[in-house]
């Protein structure tokens, strides 16, 4: 066969089992072992898949839906479809039925393949609202003995006819594999959409490639990079990382043994190369932290007294900076001590390469993986860029910001703050929504990420917000409400918080304390309260969330683009906001519109310079009934800083 | 309708003067799940210790695979293909979870305590297999994430799934489960249902085992034996059960 660009998956593929064949592409554990497959080994995986969907009627365009969790063969049957110039569409494995028939609808599938027994239920149970779903087949038969739709068929089974139809017809695979075009479509993700339907985002083997290609260069990866494939597989992030990345860079890719393992899959692969969103990260240090408790006195304090030196040095030493003989000998100490042990429990003794992205990360939480010597990195992109945008650099990471842009993109500001990029990552378009697209994408190519942010002073990129919930102060600098809320909700005693601003000469906000920290805050200091609304209303607690709020407006005093947003005045609310007084909602984000309808007195009140406020409110209890709750609200002011107070930030 | 594998007859059984079963007979059929229920102190577990030879009873005959005796002694009724699990757990707390399992083994390793101990020849090659068909035990029953827990560090639920395994591994024809699900949560309960489900479907396991939440027993067997004060007072489907007025008297009590 004449030498082909490596412009497409399966040319990868067919690539990697020619100059590797016998080194490892994918492990599972199985029984308690770990089970590898080499490269050559994959590709005749792929191959018999693919001769067997070809030889049951799969043909160049057709879609193949794919439903479960990281498992061999289900990356398997993603680089079969690609092979014969289809395109797999992942789905979520914890969907409901009705958005997995959503997607299954919308994309037009013909073949699905499904994990296990239960997510064959949930196709079997579409099945009849999906009439072009011809055929499923399933990985894990276990349950399934009994199952006689025609519709179904095992992967076995299917990967048996393969193996059939391609020892009459040996070149058949390669053949297919030539007649792709890096410009094809390489898959559909849908994206889990806040507002309506999701929406199916269509990539090219280009783009896909290209950012694998890019992000390779970039964290210099190679063959022998090690990665545990845990995260959803219909997620944009998992499908650059374990698929395309692995792809381009010929390494080998673990699926953990169930999602209760990870923690220990986790250790036994030792990763070189790790992503984890921040609420892994967050539930891992909750552990580790909750497991010191329990230990004996001298190793707490052991503990305590070096994680003090790595929080003063550990994220310069990680950042490569000069730091002093003494501390680098203390932290080296430390190292020996106490963090090389914590990092091996963390699984992350090899990590080399961390990344984490998705929802705003605490800066506490930040550094302190970074302080004991974990490269963790955060990025930032969209489904829609194939998470390619900004990358924190090495040795110049600062918490705050997403880095700068990655080579290749381009990044432009608009007047509204909202972040367009453009880069060769793009996706091409909404699947079967030209307005979506239209929308989306001007006609420069460059895509409206809907987020609002700037560049700092280095050129690394801030995200404050989504754009359509910036607003301007009155006198017309930009003012970030969910920003500020996020800063304030960082502080374990806050528990929610809405700011004002939008049209106002200066910012004020409700704060809702943590009933349970601060509760907890309280004790310790002899504060009696019998409940939420007494605790609310305690001078002492105003303090603590006036010393809150005022760290927040030094940090933002340090930012002469949000200077002007600190928080002047501000209310502790009387009640806690809940979504089933519509003031938040299920996912618990704050409706700040709504909000500021209903306590428009108290948002009155804060902006007329009076100190207290009377309020009476509706508020319905858990088993349904309504009553009210009033009171006498203190309005606290806030101390102001000038951008020369400001300490840098942390 | 599949044969009759265990037969109870006449069995008689009496602590001093407590007579703790008095002429009880039943059968167990190939492949079915048979409930024994009946309120406390029916006789129901002492039942369970009668078949699987821990107690030996006063009168009565127990047939099992064709071979009819007064008492059969535990070991043999092992060796015979019967397991049980307790209503009090009865693990190795101690012990992870793989090795509270691997006991459950025993009786299918070949190789001496001696050649147990250097680990080696004969004995270690043993021991890959027992592993092997242990990790299918915990791949059928979901606990991985356990696998190397000491069993005293989980929760109860758990710990009844965990002594299940180790019945499970004995591979036994005939499964004795003195109350799987006493204690449980509702979920716990459910996945304990679905796990004797597929125990009885993927192996053909025939299953014997007392149980006192009615809507499970109702759910899962495919004929119930009701005891009271030692005696049998019914035995059918769990609807001709369900609606015998002695069994209903039983448990909700009568006027006297």
């Amino acid at each position: 066969m004449a030498e082909q660009a490596l412009d497409t998956f399966p040319r990868l593929l067919l690539h990697h089992a020619a100059v590797r064949p016998h080194r490892p592409a994918i492990r599972e554990k199985d029984l308690g072992i770990w089970q590898t497959w080499t490269w050559a080994q994959a590709l005749e995986h792929v191959r018999a898949i693919a001769c067997g969907l070809s030889a049951q009627g799969f043909r160049r365009g057709d879609h193949l839906a794919v439903i479960g969790a990281n498992r061999p063969r289900l990356y398997w049957s993603m680089m079969a479809a690609q092979a014969l110039g289809g395109v797999p569409v992942p789905l979520y494995e914890d969907a409901i039925a009705s958005e997995t028939r959503f997607v299954i609808e919308d994309s037009g599938a013909r073949f699905a393949v499904a994990e296990d027994q239960e997510q064959v239920d949930k196709l079997l149970e579409v099945l009849a609202e999906c009439p072009r779903l011809e055929r499923i087949y399933y990985d894990d038969p276990r349950g399934l003995r009994h199952y006689t739709q025609a519709q179904l068929a095992s992967l076995e089974r299917l990967e048996a006819l393969g193996r059939e139809t391609a020892a009459r017809d040996p070149e058949s695979f390669e053949r297919e594999v030539a007649k792709g075009n890096a410009e094809d479509v390489a898959t559909i993700l849908y994206t889990s959409g806040t507002t309506g339907h999701p929406k199916g985002v269509i990539l090219t083997h280009a783009a896909m490639i290209a950012t694998g290609r890019a992000y390779t260069e970039f964290e210099k990866l190679t063959a022998d990079e090690e990665m545990l494939a845990y995260l959803p597989l219909a997620w944009v992030g998992q499908n650059l990382f374990s698929y395309s990345q692995s792809m381009v860079a010929g390494f080998c890719v673990s699926c953990p043994e169930s999602a209760e393992t990870v923690m220990t899959d986790l250790r036994e692969i030792g990763p070189t190369y790790y992503f984890a969103p921040p609420r892994v990260l967050e539930a891992l240090l909750t552990q580790v932290t909750i497991r010191m408790e329990d230990a004996s006195a001298p190793k707490r304090a052991l503990y305590r007294y070096f994680m003090n030196v790595a929080r003063r040095v550990g994220g310069r030493i990680t950042d490569g900076q000069r730091v002093g003989a003494l501390d680098r000998a203390l932290y080296a100490l430390g190292d020996l001590l106490v963090y090389g042990p914590l990092r091996n429990v963390l699984g992350m003794s090899r990590v080399r390469v961390a990344y984490t992205a998705g929802e705003a990360i605490g800066p506490d939480l930040f550094v302190f993986y970074r302080s004991i010597g974990i490269n963790l990195k955060q990025l930032y992109g969209q489904t829609e860029t194939t998470v390619y945008v900004c990358v924190q650099p090495d040795g110049a990471v600062k918490p705050d910001t997403v880095g700068p842009p990655l080579p290749g993109v381009e990044l432009r500001l608009a007047d509204s703050g909202e972040v367009l990029v453009r880069s060769p990552g793009l996706f091409r378009e909404y699947h079967g929504d030209a307005d979506a697209t239209a929308q989306a994408k001007d006609a420069e190519g460059f895509f409206h990420t809907g987020d609002a942010g700037f560049l700092d002073a280095d050129g690394h990129l801030r995200i404050i917000d989504r754009a359509r919930d910036v607003g301007r102060l009155a006198d017309g600098t930009l003012f970030a409400p969910k920003y500020i809320e996020n800063k304030l909700k960082f502080f374990p005693y806050i528990k929610e918080a809405v700011c004002f601003g939008h049209g106002r000469p200066m910012a004020c906000g409700f704060v809702n304390i943590d009933m349970e920290a601060v509760g907890n805050w309280a004790e310790k200091r002899n504060l009696p309260y019998s409940g939420y609304i007494e605790l609310a209303s305690q001078a002492p607690v105003i303090e603590l969330i006036r010393d809150c709020i005022e760290r927040v407006n030094r940090d933002l005093a340090a930012d002469a683009k949000l200077a002007n947003s600190q928080i002047q005045r501000f209310i502790v609310l009387h009640k806690e906001l809940d979504a089933d007084d519509g003031e938040l909602t299920r996912t618990r984000k704050v409706r700040r519109r709504h909000i500021a309808e209903k306590y428009a007195a108290l948002v009155d009140a804060l902006y007329s310079g009076a100190d207290h406020v009377f309020v009476e409110t509706q508020m319905r209890f858990e088993d349904g009934r309504t009553g009210t709750v009033s009171a006498d609200l203190r309005i606290a002011d806030a101390k102001l800083y000038s951008a020369a107070a400001a300490r840098p930030a942390a | 309708m599949s044969a009759i594998v265990l037969g109870v007859e006449g069995i008689s059984l009496a602590f001093g003067g407590v007579k703790a079963l008095q002429d009880v007979s039943f059968d167990v059929r190939e492949g079915e799940i048979r409930a024994i229920i009946g309120p406390n102190g029916a006789g129901k577990s002492s039942m369970l210790n009668v078949i699987n030879g821990v107690y030996r009873p006063q009168a009565g005959t127990i047939t099992y695979k064709g071979r009819t005796r007064r008492h059969f002694e535990p070991h043999q009724a092992a060796r015979l293909g019967i397991a049980r699990t307790f209503q009090n757990i009865a693990l190795f707390r101690g012990m992870t979870v793989l090795d509270n399992i691997m006991t459950g083994r025993n009786l299918k390793m070949r190789s001496g305590v001696l050649w147990q101990a250097l680990y080696w020849g004969r004995a270690r090659r043993e021991e890959l297999e027992q592993r092997a068909q242990v990790e299918r035990i915990i791949d059928f029953l979901e606990i991985q994430h356990i696998r190397r827990t000491p069993v005293g560090r989980l929760p109860y639920g758990l710990q009844k799934r965990v002594e299940l395994g180790r019945a499970l591994a004995a591979e036994p024809e005939l499964l004795l489960l003195d109350e799987p699900m006493a204690g449980m949560n509702v979920e716990e309960k459910q996945d304990m249902c679905r796990f004797i489900l597929d125990v009885n479907d993927q192996f053909g396991t025939t299953i014997v085992l007392i149980e006192h939440d009615m809507s499970v027993v109702m759910d899962l067997s495919h004929r119930v034996v009701v005891l009271d004060y030692g005696r049998k007072i019914a035995d059918g489907t769990p609807q001709e059960v369900r609606s015998n007025k002695d069994v209903i008297d039983a448990y909700l009590g009568v006027a006297h």
